[in-house]
């Protein structure tokens, strides 16, 4: 697709709805916009004043006139309630069509790292067999295993901080004192970056961390060794 | 009071006012207006420097910059924030808003509506200098220990609320200090605009007789009035929570982050049309001169900012799809959104319909009109992208939205002045501009933005996040580095295409060729009076007999009519209602 060398790359389930939303954003607007700057430049060139050529006193006030905007006015509403319509269908399906999911991660941002907290096998926080990944822990990031739904529960220590994660089309901001669940389903194993998407101070920009997505077996191997790494330690 | 003019004599002791009375604390609306437009075509300079500071910071990470006093040149991420954050309140507030309102609003209300001051003076002269004392709170904020405010210019809490999470005390509380005086400053003017053009309006200038351009300043007035009040609480609330230790928006005293977005945004919205507004007047009057036409339904461009009016007041939320707030409310504020859309793209068409058919005189005012109206088109459907919730998603927060509102902002609030300083600097100053430099001015201006700004859009799909003072941590960014570069280079040519206008300005101030009263053959009753006005603006009061933008009726000989000029008894029938 046109802009398919500026975005990364998709793998997400629900990016693709994203991707094309944007898609049918940019060819309506794109109309709009060709169709209104050709009109000025058009108009610029063919009326440029020139001698014995006399302006039209053309008011605009009858119906017959104003048609001329007005009509467009009223195509330009129709369409953007169409974008409106076809945005909504993504927008559900991120926020409000969760699909089931049994594996959680929390995830705590504070000033200027985040912590990620596994609740293991058992599936439950607050259990023994839980695991913290902590800055500086060795493949310290967010472990996920390919095509399952995961939930992840955003938490802030301090300030706003926000979760993006540009392959999966994804970001949330996080508020301190408040739990946000965001969920997504990855579709291609791989290492990615997130990054903090809300200003939350002088080192912003180092709030940097990894999306490691796994095969089955990769995540059951990733699982079984931090958990020892977490006994041992 | 509305034929209150001034005499011979009292004309005559005014010139015996002391240099402090006629230049520093004068109540004549259109000194004022100078004082006004000097502040911020300065402090537009400054905040240029700041952005220029930030863009060599960006395009070539950690080397020194040339100008950047400390550190030895090099800027650091705790004074990048700050960069960024000062650059744009200075924009918004200190830049677009003395000078669309302050400086346009305050020269043409009382000219264009036929009267010889505004309804009061002297309050007028303390908004000017309640502005002046809020700039210097701004700048002092730059020298205080800790710096300047670092938490972007839309401040979110908690960031801002604590002075832990920055580290800058006291200059966060003078951007709180130095906004509230600057929304006084404002609010003063507002007063003073909305009563004048009401109560001090000439004989026969109804309603719908009035120039675009005072509908335009009086919507903005009554916009800024209306959304003000929730931030000023905001403002207050925050200053509590730094100084006093209050937890209005701190989860761990019971507070909210939220609330202050909710706030914040309230304001911000309609904030933008109170900058858009005045901007839009300059255009709509600049048109129909230039293309020697009337405006095209100067009636429906009425109503549509009436209700693109009324409808900011409930799309503020659209800054806020992202934040944590109940998802449920993104459907209504984006619908709101795309609504709040059609009013404006009935006044663009509207623009692009006057100069159909019309006679186009192409000189820089109208260059920079239709830049101005060139390059708002881009950021006005851009703004499409981030009114839909499920994109906004992906483009909250990333440069994207830095182009979107630098493709708005930049062509209201400087394109459209420079517009509006060529267009009206022979009725200001009594002198013409220099055209030829004028037009390198425009070219310089117009390329370079483009070039500057049309690249981040591709930076925000890539999904390059804001804010972010060295992007050589993000593998994913480090291609991108060389877009900052060509970027960073665009926006200093940019820069220096300014001189020709800096030249032009002073140079035509003291040594321009002396304007007559009416060198555009414009129909508008600034036009009426010699070239600068005296105090008390017109001789004797003009009476007006038809609309501001009666251009090439071909009933009449000339191409133009203006407003004061009464039509003959026998012409009068044949327009039949048309003026």
């Amino acid at each position: 697709m046109l802009f398919d060398k500026w975005f990364p790359d998709n793998i997400s389930t629900f990016g693709g709805e994203i991707d094309s939303t944007f898609y049918l954003i940019f060819y309506i607007v794109g109309f709009w916009f060709l169709l209104t700057e050709g009109a000025i430049i058009y108009f610029a060139f063919r009326y440029r004043r020139r001698k014995g050529y006399q302006a039209s006193h053309l008011r605009g006030e009858t119906l017959k006139q104003t048609a001329w905007i007005l009509i467009p006015g009223l195509i330009v509403f129709l369409l953007d309630l169409g974008i409106d319509f076809a945005g909504g269908h993504a927008y559900n399906k991120v926020k409000f069509d969760k699909p089931p999911s049994d594996t959680k991660v929390q995830v705590m941002a504070k000033q200027f790292d985040w912590i990620y907290t596994y609740p293991g096998p058992d599936k439950e926080f607050g259990t023994e067999d839980d695991m913290k990944l902590e800055p500086g822990d060795k493949n310290h990031g967010l472990h996920v295993p390919i095509n399952r739904v995961v939930t992840v529960i955003l938490q802030s220590e301090d300030v706003i901080h926000s979760f993006f994660v540009p392959v999966l089309r994804l970001k949330q901001d996080i508020i301190p004192g408040r739990e946000i669940p965001v969920w997504f389903e990855a579709t291609k194993e791989g290492n990615y970056e997130i990054a903090c998407a809300e200003l939350c101070g002088f080192s912003h920009h180092t709030m940097r961390s990894i999306l490691f997505v796994h095969s089955e077996d990769g995540y059951t191997k990733w699982e079984e060794k931090q958990r020892l790494a977490d006994e041992a330690f | 009071m509305t034929d209150h003019n001034v005499s011979e004599d009292e004309f005559q002791e005014e010139l015996k006012l002391s240099f402090w009375y006629r230049y520093i604390f004068s109540v004549d609306h259109k000194t004022i207006a100078k004082q006004y437009l000097f502040l911020g075509l300065t402090m537009a300079v400054v905040g240029g420097f700041l952005a220029y500071l930030m863009r060599s910071q960006l395009a070539w990470p950690g080397k020194p910059v040339f100008g950047w006093p400390v550190n030895e040149g090099y800027i650091d991420s705790p004074h990048y924030n700050a960069l960024v954050t000062m650059h744009g309140t200075i924009m918004v507030f200190f830049v677009a808003m003395p000078i669309l309102i302050g400086a346009f609003g305050n020269f043409l209300i009382p000219l264009m509506i036929g009267a010889p001051d505004m309804a009061f003076p002297r309050l007028n002269m303390m908004s000017f200098w309640t502005m002046f004392l809020a700039t210097l709170v701004m700048i002092a904020s730059f020298f205080v220990p800790g710096g300047a405010a670092s938490a972007g210019w839309t401040g979110y809490v908690p960031l801002s609320a604590d002075p832990i999470y920055t580290g800058v005390n006291w200059g966060l509380n003078f951007w709180i200090l130095g906004l509230a005086l600057e929304f006084v400053s404002v609010l003063m003017g507002g007063v003073n605009f909305l009563t004048t053009a009401i109560t001090m309006r000439a004989p026969g200038m109804t309603l719908f007789r009035l120039p675009l351009m005072i509908w335009m300043q009086l919507s903005a007035a009554i916009l800024f009035m209306l959304s003000v009040g929730p931030t000023i609480a905001a403002a207050v609330l925050l200053l509590l929570d730094r100084i006093v230790g209050t937890g209005f928006y701190d989860p761990g005293q019971g507070g909210d982050p939220l609330l202050w977005q909710h706030l914040f945004w309230f304001f911000g919205h309609p904030e933008v049309y109170v900058i858009l507004l005045p901007a839009f007047g300059i255009l709509l009057e600049i048109l129909p001169v230039f293309s020697r036409k009337p405006i095209f339904a100067y009636h429906i461009i009425i109503y549509s900012t009436i209700i693109a009016g009324f409808l900011s007041f409930f799309v503020w939320a659209h800054h806020m799809f992202v934040s944590g707030m109940d998802p449920r409310l993104s459907l209504p504020f984006s619908i709101t959104t795309i609504l709040i859309s059609v009013p404006f793209a009935i006044i663009i068409f509207a623009m692009i319909i006057t100069l159909w058919r019309g006679s186009l005189h192409f000189s820089t005012a109208m260059l920079f009109t239709l830049g101005t109206l060139t390059t708002f088109i881009l950021g006005g459907v851009t703004g499409i992208f981030n009114g839909s919730p499920a994109v906004d998603i992906y483009i909250h927060d990333t440069y994207f939205v830095v182009a979107h509102f630098h493709y708005t902002l930049f062509p209201s609030s400087i394109f459209a002045t420079f517009a509006g300083i060529y267009f009206w600097f022979p009725k200001m100053f009594g002198r013409m501009m220099d055209e030829t430099l004028g037009k390198i001015h425009f070219w310089m201006s117009f390329i370079f933005f483009n070039l500057t700004f049309l690249p981040m859009f591709a930076l925000g799909m890539g999904g390059h996040m804001r804010r972010i003072a060295d992007l050589s941590r993000y593998d994913f960014l480090k291609p991108l580095q060389p877009t900052h570069q060509f970027i960073t280079v665009a926006a200093i040519v940019m820069g220096i295409g300014q001189i020709p206008f800096i030249v032009n300005f002073f140079r035509s101030l003291f040594a321009g060729e002396l304007a007559e009263y009416n060198p555009w053959r414009a129909n508008t009753l600034e036009w009426v009076t010699i070239s600068p006005p005296p105090h008390g603006n017109f001789e004797t009061i003009p009476t007006v007999y038809h609309g501001p933008y009666d251009y090439s009726l071909p009933e009449i000989e000339e191409d133009w009519l203006p407003q004061n000029q009464p039509i003959e008894e026998s012409l009068l029938s044949t327009l039949k209602g048309k003026v």
